[in-house]
């Protein structure tokens, strides 16, 4: 028995990445929360956005990199982060001023949405695949420092047998999405244009009639949906890498995650990203080594301990959104159902 | 039939049928004949789609998934069965599958049994829990014992040995089944929710082909399902053929490939016209009209007494079940199973084009949609470099983008799907040829 060891292990593998993996579904399903909550419809195009904000992002960590600016010990890309998400704001408005609009005006039904976006997804991938140097390939970009504790340090340090280490990405990833969340909930409650997509989500047609200009409502909308998307992207891709086919399959998660909070609910989407990110990390994960601790000294268990195969990850987010689907559609936080 | 098709329709018709011949023309019937083969098929999975997009206005982006599971059929019915593996852990397997499938039953027996109380949630988290570990064990064990089995060649249990035609209705039901599941949970909620839903699954269905080596041989693929028609070799060892290939003076080598795929055509043809008379049958039936009653109005509709769930539900089916039989005929023209073909790009995102180009809402406009669309998705790369000026030159982009675009031709086809259903939703939404 030794509880300590067996925290570490926990710590180490499943808790730290699943906190990281956790803030970066949060922010992916918080723009795909305020896109349904007031443009009223699911953006499949939504993992596109955050490949493209992020392979802007990692065209100017290039650029700078060339110029040999540098803010180590933190990457690069974090000074490049706001480069591409100025250049996300320009696609997504110049998108939604020649696709979206024109079905907002004949207010086409929201499934007519969806299949739009899902055009927008395909045109907005070839895109990113079509940038210099950007291609099919994973990509890493995360420079400076790769450690904030090392193993070796961990256990120099505290004299256990199992070694904690945290990356600077896991780090910065959740420092920057708390700043994220909490810069948007000022903004949403504080505000007057905050308040006024939160009026105009609540009730469109009130909304219009106390003179809240919908127009407006929406380009705000796109701008912080353009950043959320580039900050989720760019976190996402310092974490693990970047390619273009990953992102399209980090949707079903964020999907899950919004829903599981409830559609159009910010709280939700935080919650639900974790929600999800922890059942992922730790349903794939394998228990072997916690519970070899956890029992008598000298034991280990049999098999490995592991719930599902790495492989059947999407298995988790998918089997979340149906219990919740057939329990509680409107979610936990009581989104928008129907 | 014929008769209910205007002039435009037929014009369109004749227009793609000269694609066709045209291609055999220019470059060789038997290229023609094998675009033509598998146009079919999408022509039938476009039907299937339109069931569900131009009946009924239900969303299913998980076409993939039922496409592949058709292909699953086609290996189980198809494959002769590998008695080793059935002896080693065979029946270890099935057992295991079993106890899991009752494990489920159990669960939702007790939800709908007990008192809602705490003691059931518990009482079904133990049912679960326990379940879920003995079915681990069954089950891995029977699983590690059959893919032990001669895994460079089997490893895998196998099928039915037996005709593969069947697995064509098998195909059918088993997508017809994923497809209940699937409509159980998400239909009678918001219309986005079964987009998501038909999307997760169809990563999942997927999944479990890759990675269940027992069941599929995963990335190895099954290869040599069995055919419905003769294979060229024999065809060109037969007196008789060689005898004909001579009168006609053509080459018997070529020849012979030519008839196969004219055999194939001809049972695709077949089942393709059955479905469209049953599709129109249904259409104009009272069915239909109550159909799109509640596709144009659910509220309207709800308020005379139609029952919009189970009405969604039965054709969401329907729509999956073509699409599945789809899966496995393209499966059984193949001959094999090759599970990381399967990419949401080619099987769910094309045929909805060739729906919604061909006309939603149309049987005709869908199967006419099927044929233009894989002729366009399988030329265009032949035809080269000048198609791909052609397209690119809609972007009002400067002149270097254009060269890196040819340059990375290969992604071409993602911005080319893209830009038609983006371009045709909104300027042409009711397709080639709209609903009447």
């Amino acid at each position: 028995m030794d509880v300590l060891n067996a925290i570490v292990v926990l710590l180490n593998f499943v808790i730290i990445p699943a906190t990281a993996y956790g803030a970066q579904l949060a922010l992916g399903a918080l723009g795909v929360t305020l896109i349904y909550g007031i443009l009223r419809f699911s953006n499949f195009a939504h993992g596109d956005t955050m490949a493209f904000g992020t392979a802007a992002t990692i065209l100017v960590t290039w650029g700078l990199t060339a110029l040999g600016i540098s803010i180590a010990p933190l990457p690069t890309a974090l000074l490049a982060l706001p480069f591409g998400i100025m250049v996300t704001m320009l696609l997504v408005l110049g998108v939604d001023r020649v696709v979206y609009r024109f079905y907002r005006r004949v207010k086409a039904k929201p499934i007519i949405f969806v299949m739009v976006s899902i055009g927008v997804m395909f045109v907005m991938n070839a895109f990113t695949r079509f940038l210099p140097g950007i291609g099919v390939d994973d990509i890493r970009f995360a420079d400076g420092e790769r450690f904030l504790i090392s193993v070796r340090t961990f256990k120099e340090m505290t004299g256990l047998e199992e070694g904690l280490a945290i990356r600077t990405t896991q780090a910065i990833t959740v420092v920057v999405a708390a700043i994220c969340v909490a810069a948007l909930f000022w903004f949403l409650n504080r505000t007057r244009t905050g308040k006024s997509m939160r009026a105009y989500a609540d009730n469109e047609d009130l909304a219009l009639l106390s003179g809240i200009n919908p127009d407006r409502v929406v380009m705000v909308t796109w701008l912080i949906v353009a950043a959320l998307a580039t900050t989720a992207g760019t976190l996402y891709g310092l974490d693990k890498a970047f390619k273009a086919f990953t992102y399209f399959q980090l949707l079903l998660p964020i999907f899950a995650a919004a829903i599981v909070g409830g559609l159009g609910n910010p709280i939700g989407a935080i919650l639900g990203g974790f929600l999800i990110a922890f059942s992922e990390v730790s349903v794939t994960y394998a228990f072997r080594k916690v519970v070899g601790y956890l029992g008598p000294a000298d034991w280990q268990p049999e098999g490995m301990i592991q719930l599902l195969s790495t492989d059947y990850k999407f298995a988790v987010s998918f089997s979340i959104l149906l219990i919740v689907l057939l329990f509680r559609p409107t979610g936990i936080m009581k989104g928008k159902s129907i | 039939m014929i008769a209910a098709m205007d002039k435009k329709a037929v014009l369109l018709f004749a227009l793609v049928g000269a694609l066709f011949v045209g291609t055999g023309f220019f470059e060789s019937w038997n290229t023609s004949l094998g675009i033509f083969n598998m146009a079919l098929v999408s022509a039938i999975m476009a039907l299937g789609v339109n069931m569900q997009w131009g009946y009924a206005g239900l969303f299913n982006v998980g076409v993939m998934g039922f496409v592949a599971l058709g292909g699953l059929a086609a290996v189980l019915v198809g494959m002769p069965p590998v008695g080793a593996a059935w002896a080693a852990g065979g029946l270890q397997v099935l057992l295991g599958l079993v106890l899991g499938a009752a494990t489920i039953v159990a669960a939702i027996l007790i939800y709908a049994k007990m008192p809602p109380t705490r003691a059931r949630i518990w009482a079904m988290i133990a049912i679960l829990i326990l379940g879920f570990a003995v079915f681990r064990a069954v089950f891995d064990s029977g699983v590690a014992l059959v893919e032990a089995v001669n895994p460079a060649a089997e490893g895998y249990l196998g099928g039915l040995g037996l005709p593969v035609l069947l697995a064509w209705p098998v195909g059918g039901v088993l997508a017809a089944g994923a497809a209940w599941v699937i409509g159980k949970t998400a239909l009678g909620l918001r219309s986005d929710y079964l987009a998501i839903a038909t999307l997760g699954v169809s990563e999942i269905i997927i999944a479990v082909l890759k990675n269940e080596d027992w069941l599929t041989r995963g990335v190895k693929n099954v290869t040599g399902i069995p055919r419905p028609v003769p294979y060229e070799v024999e065809l060109q060892a037969a007196s008789w053929f060689t005898d004909l290939s001579a009168r006609l003076g053509v080459d018997p080598v070529a020849f012979s490939s030519v008839t196969v795929k004219l055999c194939y055509a001809g049972l695709f043809i077949i089942v393709l016209l059955v479905l469209i008379w049953f599709s129109e049958k249904a259409w104009n039936s009272p069915w239909g009209r109550m159909m799109r009653a509640i596709r144009d109005n659910e509220v309207s509709a709800a308020a005379m007494g139609k029952d919009v769930k189970s009405r969604h539900l039965q054709v969401f089916v329907l729509g999956s079940a073509v699409v599945g039989m789809a899966g496995a005929m393209m499966a059984t023209l193949d001959s094999q199973l090759v599970p990381s073909s399967y990419q949401p790009l080619r099987f769910t995102f094309l045929v909805w084009v060739m729906v919604i180009v061909g006309g939603s809402g149309n049987n005709w406009g869908a199967v006419l949609g099927g044929f233009l669309i894989w002729w366009l998705w399988v030329m265009v790369e032949p035809i080269g470099y000048d198609a791909l000026v052609f397209l690119t030159s809609g972007m009002a982009e400067g002149n270097w983008l254009r060269d890196h675009l040819l340059a990375s031709a290969a992604h071409t086809r993602l911005l080319t799907m893209g830009l038609v259903l983006l371009l045709v939703l909104r300027f042409s939404p009711r397709g080639l040829i709209p609903e009447r």
